[in-house]
C-alpha cells in the first residue's frame, strides 16, 4: 500500500472547517462548536484559551487521536475522514510529531533510545534509529546527556528529549501540549527558544497554552473560548 | 484504507519489526525487576515441580528398570499354597529334582524352613526374643540361582554340610550385631554354636531370605532337625520361556494337586511398586499444574495492573504512531517474556531438584525431553492465556484519555 507523496507538499499543513466536537452525556458536552481554522506550512502558532476551552480537544483532533463530531479536517493534505484507524496512526508516525507537558519519557531508557522510539513504527531498524536520535539530540543541545537514563536528566532535559523524540522523523507538524506547563519559567522560555530555532529551519508549530505570556511572543495566537475561536491573529479572511 | 478524494495520498503502514516488540515487550520487565521476578515465580514453582515430578519419576523408573534387569526377571518362586485344609505348606521331597528337568529351566534351588530352630547372637539371649528372624536350610546353589552377592565371606559350599556353619541375610546379621567377619564370628542356632562364615547383600527379589539365617540341609539335618521339606523352590528359567515354564511349574510340582502349588514371579512386585509410584507422580503433576494456574493468574493481574499504570507509555505510544495491534502485540509479549522467563527458570530448577535428588538416591539422572518441551509450551501457553485479556485492553485504551491521565 505503499505510494509516493504528492510531487509539490500541500501548502497548508492543516486546516479545520466547521469542527465540532460532542463529548456523550445528558446533557451532551460541546468542546468545539464549529472551528474554522487554517495553518499553512512553516507557521508558528500558539493556541490559547482557559481550561475547558476546548484547547486539548482541539489538539487531540488536529493530532488525529480523536476524531471530529462534525466538520472537515485536513492534516498534511491528508482528509481524516477518509482514513481508518491504522492509516492515522501511520500519518501519525510519519507527519506528526508531539510533545506533552508530562514529557512521557520511558524510564527504563536512555535518553538516546526515548529519542530513537520517535522513530519506532516507521519499521527502521535500530541502528538507523539510533542514529538519528543522536542528530536530533545535538540539535536540541543534548548530545553529551546521550547515555543517561530518562530519570536522571532535569525537567528541561525532559522536555528537551521529549522535543528532539518529536522532530526525529521530520515530521511535517510539531503539536506540543503546554510544553512548558511543568518547567520554571527560564527552563520554559529555553524550550520556547529551541521551538523558535526549529521553526525558523521549517518545521510548522502549534503550541498550546494557558498562558498568554508565551502565547504573545509567537507569531500568530489563536485564542479559544467556549469552544469557539474567540480571535486569531493571523486570521486572512 | 479508503481513499474518497483522488488527490489523498497514501501513507505508508506503521510497522514494529519483531525485535522491536520484543524490546518494547521488555521495557516493562525492566523497569519493574521485583515485580516481574515475583510474578514469573509462581509459574517458575509449577514447572518446576511439574519438571521435578517427571524427571524423578522417570529417574527412579530407570533404576528401577536397571535393577530389574540386574535382578532378572527370569525367577519364579514356588510355595505351597497357604489355606484353610491345605496343612503346612510344603512340597514333595522330589520336587527341586522334578522342576530341573523342565528344559528352560536353568537352575532350582530349594530352602527348607527348621521351624523349630531360632539364631540368637549367643545363648544368653532369652528364647523369647527371636528379633523376626528365621533359621532355614538352603541349598548350595541357592545364591546362583537368586544372582545375589555377598557382602561379607562366602556362601555355603561343598565343604559346608559336614560343619556348623551358617550365612547370615543383610537384615539377620545387622539384628545380630554382626557387621564383619574379620574375627571368628558364632551365633546361637538350636541349641548348637554355628560359625557366621558369609553375610549375604540384602535380595532386592526375596527379603524373606534377607531376615534368616541360612545352613546347609545337612547341617540343618545333622545339628538341627531331622526330615525338612522343601518349602520354597527359586527357579531361575529361560528368559524368553518364563511364562511357559511358570505354566507348568504347579503340575510338575505337585502333579496330584497342582492347585495347592502357588508360583510368584518376584519382580512383579517391584513392577507393581513401580505402578503405584506412578500413581503418586499423576498426582503431584496435578498439583503441579494448580502451582502453574495459579501462576498464570498472577502473570494476568501483574499485566491488569501494568496496563492501568502504564496508560501514560499507551497514550504515548499511539501517538508515536502505535496501533491497537502493535500495543496489544507489546503487552502480549510481556506476558509471554515472563511466563518464558518463569519457564526456563522452572525447567532448570527441576532439573536441578532432580539431579540432586538422584544423586542422594544414586539414580542416573533422567529428565524426559517431554518434561523439558512440555515445560516451556506449558508456559507459553499459561503466558498467552493470562496475556490476552491484558493486551485487549491495552488496545483498547483510548489515547486522549491515556494521554489525559498523570
Amino acid at each position: 500500500m505503499m505510494l509516493t507523496q504528492p510531487i509539490a507538499p500541500p501548502q497548508t499543513a492543516l486546516s479545520l472547517r466547521g469542527v465540532t466536537k460532542e463529548y456523550p452525556g445528558t446533557p451532551p458536552v460541546r468542546a468545539l462548536r464549529g472551528v474554522d481554522l487554517t495553518i499553512e506550512n512553516g507557521e508558528f502558532v500558539s493556541i490559547v484559551g482557559p481550561s475547558g476551552s476546548g484547547k486539548s480537544t482541539l489538539l487531540h483532533i488536529v493530532g488525529t487521536l480523536d476524531r471530529a463530531s462534525a466538520g472537515d479536517v485536513h492534516v498534511a493534505g491528508f482528509d481524516l475522514a477518509a482514513l481508518n484507524d491504522k492509516s492515522l496512526s501511520a500519518l501519525r508516525s510519519q507527519h506528526l510529531g508531539f510533545v506533552f507537558q508530562q514529557f512521557f519519557l520511558l524510564a527504563g531508557e536512555t535518553a538516546l533510545d526515548n529519542v530513537a522510539d520517535g522513530m519506532l513504527y516507521t519499521g527502521r531498524p535500530l541502528a538507523r534509529r539510533r542514529e538519528m536520535a543522536t542528530e536530533a539530540l545535538d540539535k536540541v543541545g543534548l548530545a553529551s546527556r546521550a547515555g543517561h537514563m530518562a530519570t536522571k536528566l532535569s525537567g528541561g532535559e525532559r522536555q528537551r528529549v521529549a522535543i528532539a523524540r518529536a522532530l526525529i522523523g521530520n515530521p511535517r507538524i510539531l503539536l506540543a501540549d503546554e510544553p512548558t506547563g511543568n518547567l520554571d519559567s527560564k527552563t520554559g522560555a529555553s524550550i520556547v527558544q529551541l521551538l523558535e530555532d526549529l521553526n525558523e529551519e521549517g518545521t510548522t508549530i502549534v503550541v498550546i497554552t494557558h498562558d498568554r505570556e508565551i502565547a504573545d511572543g509567537f507569531p500568530r495566537q489563536v485564542s479559544l473560548l467556549d469552544g469557539e475561536i474567540e480571535h486569531d491573529s493571523g486570521d486572512r479572511r | 484504507m479508503t481513499v474518497e478524494a483522488p488527490e489523498q495520498p497514501a501513507i505508508a503502514p506503521s510497522r514494529l519489526a519483531p525485535a522491536d516488540t520484543l524490546r518494547a515487550a521488555g521495557i516493562g520487565l525492566r523497569t519493574r525487576r521485583l515485580r516481574s521476578v515475583l510474578s514469573a515465580l509462581g509459574i517458575m514453582i509449577g514447572i518446576g515441580a511439574m519438571v521435578a515430578v517427571l524427571g524423578l519419576s522417570e529417574s527412579s523408573k530407570s533404576d528401577l528398570l536397571a535393577q530389574l534387569d540386574r535382578l532378572g526377571t527370569n525367577m519364579l518362586q514356588v510355595q505351597a499354597g497357604t489355606g484353610i485344609g491345605l496343612g503346612p505348606g510344603t512340597l514333595p521331597e522330589d520336587s527341586t529334582a522334578m522342576v530341573s528337568r523342565v528344559g528352560p529351566v536353568d537352575t532350582v534351588a530349594s530352602v527348607r524352613d527348621v521351624p523349630s530352630a531360632r539364631v540368637f547372637k549367643n545363648d544368653f539371649v532369652p528364647s523369647g526374643q527371636t528379633g523376626g528372624l528365621s533359621v532355614l536350610a538352603a541349598d548350595t546353589n541357592l545364591m546362583e540361582t537368586l544372582q545375589g552377592s555377598m557382602t561379607a565371606g562366602i556362601f555355603l559350599d561343598e565343604a559346608s554340610p559336614d560343619y556348623p556353619v551358617t550365612v547370615l541375610g543383610a537384615v539377620a546379621a545387622e539384628r545380630l550385631g554382626i557387621r564383619t567377619l574379620d574375627q571368628p564370628t558364632r551365633v546361637w542356632i538350636g541349641n548348637e554354636w554355628f560359625t557366621v562364615v558369609g553375610i549375604m547383600e540384602s535380595l532386592d527379589l526375596s527379603p524373606d531370605l534377607d531376615r534368616a539365617a541360612l545352613v546347609s540341609v545337612q547341617a540343618a539335618e545333622t545339628y538341627l532337625e531331622e526330615d525338612l521339606v522343601p518349602t520354597t523352590l527359586y527357579v531361575r528359567t529361560d528368559p524368553v520361556s518364563v511364562d511357559e515354564v511358570r505354566g507348568v511349574m504347579a503340575a510338575t510340582v505337585n502333579p496330584e494337586n497342582p492347585d495347592q502349588v502357588e508360583v510368584t514371579r518376584p519382580s512383579d512386585a517391584l513392577e507393581a511398586r513401580e505402578a503405584a509410584e506412578s500413581a503418586l507422580t499423576n498426582l503431584f503433576l496435578g498439583l503441579g499444574a494448580v502451582a502453574l494456574l495459579v501462576g498464570g493468574v498472577g502473570i494476568a493481574n501483574v499485566m491488569v495492573i501494568s496496563v492501568l499504570e502504564r496508560r501514560g507509555e499507551i497514550g504515548l505510544r499511539r501517538a508515536l504512531g502505535a496501533t491497537k495491534r502493535h500495543i496489544s502485540l507489546q503487552f502480549l509479549g510481556e506476558s509471554l517474556l515472563l511466563a518464558s522467563i518463569g519457564g526456563i527458570g522452572g525447567v532448570l530448577l527441576g532439573s536441578l531438584v532432580t539431579a540432586g535428588y538422584a544423586a542422594l538416591q544414586g539414580w542416573g539422572v533422567l529428565i524426559p525431553t517431554v518434561a523439558i518441551v512440555g515445560g516451556l509450551v506449558a508456559a507459553l501457553v499459561i503466558g498467552a492465556v493470562a496475556g490476552l485479556y491484558p493486551a485487549m485492553r491495552a488496545a483498547r485504551v483510548s489515547p486522549t484519555d491515556a494521554l489525559r491521565t498523570l
